[in-house]
């Protein structure tokens, strides 16, 4: 195989655990809070659902599982922050700790263990176009589902009720209550939506990606995650565009024979967190200047 | 029926002592709870956890050992907290600094260099200080957030020293290791005690320590920067300069975490490792909070996190507690804490249904 | 006849910590009446307001509609019931549309919103373009939103909180023509204002609130305008004798060709500001808020840096350029219209806020803090301005407005300025302490000092200032002797009329 066909392959297998985080961090943050713990619920939803799978052997199930416990995880930041009124930086870095310890903890017996993945399913015709045919559109069913769901979560947030209430408690929470919206109710349903991504993306990671469980696999995919969100600006196809661009400079050196240059692999993997710095100072430089004048 | 904090009139002081002391105590039953769950021996792991690291006079320096970096961090971060300027990259800072003190080593190696130790000093701290600077610089002048942006950096700061151990400063001798030269005699910090490992470190934290208290208790600077993060528009209102604070604040935490790295590779590490990335910088972020943000409790807080990691060693091996167990009581130590600093700050109302 | 009571309250009470915001009140609203909730800032009508409509829960008695008892526990209880409501701040979201706006509320597809918004808008006279953006509105036009919103719910009864305080003379009269419309399609209207001559104008029916309890309740257009006030202040208005007989002495603050760009959509540009204000002298801004006001204020404390030097003069040096502590050194202080956050620090005891801007005042020694300083000094501010709390170790935000208010007047009036501008001076203050507040200006004016006073109220400019410029959209008119203009000129400034 060669390297374009492998990163062909591969790119949207290692896109999808950032792009499941960062879609649900994405809400989050369109509600108005920022919750840092992503490392640590993706971290949890892979441990339990390996463990999960190991025993079980249906993915599903992983899949539900790990969903739960980070949702529950995330509902101790929303705990934490909607109700206690504690710092969110302080509250989210608590969560992410506590998740990457419990993962740690629930995963110690099952070190090294591998469980079979999942198969991969060619979309009909169109798998039998050269080259991209049998790479790029040959995928597990997950991948499949999480394509269907972006474009779910872009319909929701852009074209229903529910989209433009979650950016109306974004922007002024305040009016939001006035007119009868339960704020805290709704910021709660977004972390735990949150929590349930963070769950997903963990568990793809674990149980499909490179499905064996080792403590601290999910090496820094929460922190590039919650970086996807800023340089997507908080709109789902940008977030998804960033989630496929972060997806191959994930595959580091692959990706460097691929070009046929010799970048060093740290440049590559310094690249996604670079570039949200840069992203960072373009969409803030615009408002800050405006804030400056007042 | 509706929950509404109401605030205490004062209760600040009750909150600084009570807080911590009333999360420790929750997490502790939470931990025995969960340890038993999970068939840990729960007694036998919490002595390990709170009291093996008094029991020998070794246990008892590695505890100082661990707390000089983490108090330094720590002090260096509140006072940015406080300003409500949040450098939770001081993991970065700490890894540049300890990359810029490993420079002189690695150069003269054979030690012919005067001042070496001072010098890797001072370079440690003016590079986690540069470091800092960068989020302090994009923050100033385009309003980028200085959560993401340290955040980010001390993520490049790991790239950074995978590629100097992976390239060029890796030793030539070293069986392809992934580390340095170890460090020549005149590169390491003098020890404090004969025979264990805590170095003068210790000493530059708690001078920072009472710096921190002097500045920010005493000191109109302090006021300053607490006026900023308590109230931002009357901190513009008094004329107190926005971006200085944002400068000083990180400048000094990137000085401290910067100190700390440079004395984590002058001291028990002797050499620039992978290891030098133990996320000190992250853990410095609980001790800040669990301290409740002031510079004598946070003496208390370092100390006890502290305890907490060479009784989590120590666990390992009389308890079989996995090693993570000490993140997992960290972070329940720090959510507790937010909790019931709340609880005692505020009054929990409950406001009753109108009955009709 | 007598029309049947829609909603009825019945003993109804409130109380925040040691406030008693609401006490035993009675309230009854009859279907299509327009029923004012007279009294003044404080008195209690917001927490009424709050009640009514479900955001907060009454302590004690109970609330009826159509004569059965109901529990308003949130804000949708209380629109399933019929009831509307238009706040005072709008709650308006900036960057949707008209239609996004009104489409959180009413049930429906965007289309069928639109079209309703425009036949709505026919009917009473409420016109806005449905696709627009919010933040490109004017303040009359989101307060048309605000009531299209309510409407389109039909609402039995709508509640309107200080519904002119944001609009100018015109619109108030658009806005009572449209309340009338309503009326007479039977919509029961709570109107709620502390200006005597609307309630008089409009509403057929009138409660009145002081301290939280009911004090009257009268057909307001059988009473004149000086009896209304007796009830909602307890006495007659109070009036300060002004005379300024000595001559102004020299300039102090001038603003010179002023400009600025507005900083955000939702600001206001400031356009060639002239203004001379002299020693022994107290000039007032009138004008409607969101008229230029905070960014003016902005310019001339230093919070906002000016774009050149000379544009802001005070004692003979330009300072435009110069932030907030260089002009304060110059014998320049302000008190601000926002005190908690702003002019005060809410967590920090009142000695910590004396520190805010009195350090000047001994209070450092080689940048440690002197305690002892900062405690006689916040002590002396207590006593002289009659702050009544604890002591200087209470914490700012345990104040209530009118205490806050006379500490951050009394620090800043304790730094001796040679100039000073004070926003707002009285807002939310209780009658008493306003006297007093406006009692002290005038002192510090006698004892030559130099006072800028930006206010809402044209009454209090009226009261205490020698001249007086009106600001509308970023512009300040000529300086009109207070004694030699009216309240009408005043007024046509105001909306533009004149210039």
């Amino acid at each position: 195989m060669s390297a374009v066909e492998f990163l062909l392959a591969g790119t949207l297998a290692a896109a999808l655990p950032l792009l499941l985080a960062a879609l649900g961090e994405m809400v989050v943050e369109k509600t108005g809070l920022l919750n840092l713990g992503l490392e640590g619920m993706m971290a949890v939803g892979a441990a339990i659902a390996f463990i999960c799978v190991y025993h079980t052997g249906a993915h599903v199930l992983g899949f539900m599982a790990a969903a739960i416990v980070s949702a529950i995880l995330a509902m101790v930041f929303a705990f934490l922050v909607i109700l206690v009124k504690a710092n969110q930086v302080a509250a989210g870095l608590a969560i992410g700790v506590l998740g990457l310890g419990l993962s740690a903890l629930f995963g110690k017996t099952y070190e090294s263990l591998t469980i079979s993945g999942l198969p991969e399913y060619g979309l009909p015709l169109l798998s039998h176009i050269p080259l991209i045919g049998p790479t790029l559109l040959t995928q597990d069913i997950v991948v499949w589902l999480a394509v269907i769901g972006t474009i779910a979560l872009w319909y929701v947030l852009n074209k229903t009720k529910l989209g433009l209430i979650i950016t109306a408690v974004g922007e002024n929470a305040e009016a939001a209550r006035a007119i009868g919206y339960p704020v805290a109710v709704i910021r709660c349903a977004a972390v735990a939506f949150g929590g349930t991504m963070c769950g997903l993306a963990g568990a793809y990671a674990s149980t499909v990606y490179t499905p064996l469980w080792a403590d601290g696999m999910i090496a820094g995919r929460g922190w590039i995650a919650l970086a996807l969100v800023v340089f997507g600006t908080w709109q789902t196809g940008r977030v998804a565009f960033g989630a496929l661009l972060f997806g191959i400079l994930s595959l580091g050196e692959l990706t460097a024979q691929a070009i046929g240059v010799a970048i060093p692999s740290q440049v590559l993997s310094s690249l996604p967190y670079l570039v949200t710095i840069l992203m960072l100072v373009v969409i803030s430089r615009h408002q800050f200047r405006a804030s400056k004048r007042l | 029926m509706k929950l509404r904090l109401v605030r205490r009139d004062a209760a600040s002081r009750l909150a600084m002592f009570g807080a911590p002391v009333l999360a420790l105590i929750l997490t502790c039953l939470t931990s025995l709870i969960l340890f038993a769950l999970l068939g840990i021996p729960a007694g036998k792991a919490l002595h390990a956890l709170l009291l093996k690291p008094f029991l020998s006079w070794y246990s008892f320096s590695e505890v100082l050992l661990k707390m000089a970096p983490l108090l330094l961090i720590a002090q260096g971060l509140a006072i940015g907290f406080r300003a409500n300027v949040f450098n939770i990259g001081a993991e970065g800072q700490f890894i540049i600094g300890a990359i810029c003190a490993s420079a002189f080593p690695v150069f003269y190696p054979d030690g012919n260099l005067p001042f070496m130790l001072p010098a890797m000093i001072v370079a440690g701290g003016l590079g986690g200080m540069a470091y800092a600077g960068i989020a302090a610089g994009l923050r100033t002048r385009y309003g980028a957030s200085e959560i993401l942006v340290t955040l980010m950096l001390s993520l490049i700061a790991v790239q950074i020293l995978n590629y100097l151990l992976l390239g060029p400063w890796k030793d030539p001798r070293g069986f392809n290791f992934p580390q340095t030269v170890m460090f020549p005699g005149n590169a390491l910090l003098p020890l404090l005690f004969e025979n264990v490992r805590p170095n003068i470190s210790l000493i530059f934290a708690l001078l920072a320590s009472l710096f921190a208290y002097l500045m920010m208790e005493r000191h109109f600077r302090g006021y300053q920067l607490r006026t900023a993060g308590l109230a931002p528009k009357a901190a513009l209102y008094a004329g107190f300069s926005a971006p200085r604070m944002i400068w000083l604040s990180l400048a000094l935490s990137g000085l401290a975490a910067g100190i700390a790295g440079a004395s984590e590779v002058a001291g028990p590490l002797g050499q620039l490792q992978r290891s030098v990335a133990t996320g000190y910088g992250y853990a410095a972020i609980i001790v800040a909070y669990v301290g409740g943000l002031r510079p004598f409790g946070i003496v208390a807080s370092s100390f006890l996190i502290s305890v907490l990691y060479i009784g989590g060693d120590s666990a390992t091996v009389s308890a079989g507690l996995p090693v993570a167990a000490v993140e997992v009581f960290q972070g329940m130590l720090l959510s507790f804490y937010l909790l019931t600093f709340t609880l005692i700050r505020f009054r929990v109302h409950l406001d009753r249904e109108a009955t009709a | 006849m007598r029309k049947q009571a829609l909603l009825t309250l019945s003993g109804v009470s409130k109380r925040y910590g040691t406030v008693q915001a609401n006490q035993a009140i009675d309230l009854e609203v009859k279907s299509g009446s327009i029923h004012a909730i007279l009294g003044e800032n404080g008195a209690g009508k917001s927490t009424l307001m709050k009640l009514i409509y479900g955001v907060e829960h009454p302590d004690d008695g109970s609330i009826a509609w159509n004569g059965a008892p109901v529990q308003l526990s949130r804000p949708s209880d209380a629109q399933a019931l019929g009831i509307g409501m238009v706040f005072q701040h709008f709650s308006l979201f900036e960057t949707l549309s008209v239609v996004q706006n009104v489409s959180l509320m009413v049930p429906g597809r965007p289309a069928e919103i639109a079209t309703k918004i425009g036949d709505l808008g026919r009917k009473f006279g409420l016109v806005v373009d449905p696709d627009a953006m919010v933040h490109t509105l004017s303040v009359g036009e989101r307060q048309r939103v605000e009531i299209i919103r309510c409407l389109l719910l039909n609402p039995k009864l709508l509640i309107l909180d200080e519904p002119t305080s944001v609009l100018p003379p015109q619109s108030v009269k658009l806005l009572f023509e449209t309340l009338r419309k309503l009326q007479a399609e039977g919509t029961a209207i709570l109107f709620i204002s502390h200006k005597l001559e609307e309630i008089r104008a409009l509403c057929d029916e009138a409660t009145v609130l002081r301290d939280g309890k009911v004090t009257g309740r009268v057909d307001p257009r059988a009473h004149s305008a000086r009896d209304l006030a007796q009830m909602m202040i307890g006495r007659d208005m109070p009036h300060l004798a002004v005379s300024n007989s000595a001559q102004p002495g020299e300039v102090r603050l001038r603003l010179h060709n002023l400009s600025h760009p507005r900083a955000t959509q939702f600001g206001t540009t400031l356009t060639d500001v002239n203004l001379d204000l002299r020693a022994g002298q107290v000039i007032g801004i009138a004008g409607i808020s969101g008229n230029g006001q905070q960014e003016l204020a902005a310019l001339i404390s230093g919070e906002l840096r000016a774009r050149k030097p000379e544009m802001v003069q005070i004692m003979g040096q330009a300072v435009g350029r110069r932030g907030p502590m260089h002009r304060r050194a110059l014998g320049f202080t302000f008190v601000p219209e926002e005190r908690l956050g702003r002019g005060a620090v809410p967590e920090m005891s009142l000695a910590d806020n004396s520190l805010l801007t009195a350090h000047g005042q001994g209070m450092l020694r080689g940048g440690f803090i002197k305690r002892r300083v900062e405690q006689s000094f916040t002590r002396r501010c207590m006593e002289d301005f009659d702050v009544r709390t604890s002591g200087p170790d209470a914490e700012a935000g345990a104040l209530s407005g009118g205490n806050l208010q006379k500490f951050i007047l009394g620090r800043e009036i304790m730094l001796a300025p040679d100039v000073m501008l004070v926003s707002q001076p009285t807002w939310g203050v209780d009658i008493g302490a306003a006297t007093a507040i406006r009692r002290r200006l005038i002192e510090m004016r006698d004892n030559g000092a130099a006072i800028l006073v930006i206010s809402e109220e044209l009454e209090e400019l009226f009261e205490i200032c020698d001249i007086l410029h009106v600001l509308h959209e970023g512009r300040l008119s000529t300086g009109l002797p207070a004694a030699d203009t009216t309240a009408e000129e005043v007024g046509a400034y105001m909306i533009g009329a004149r210039l």
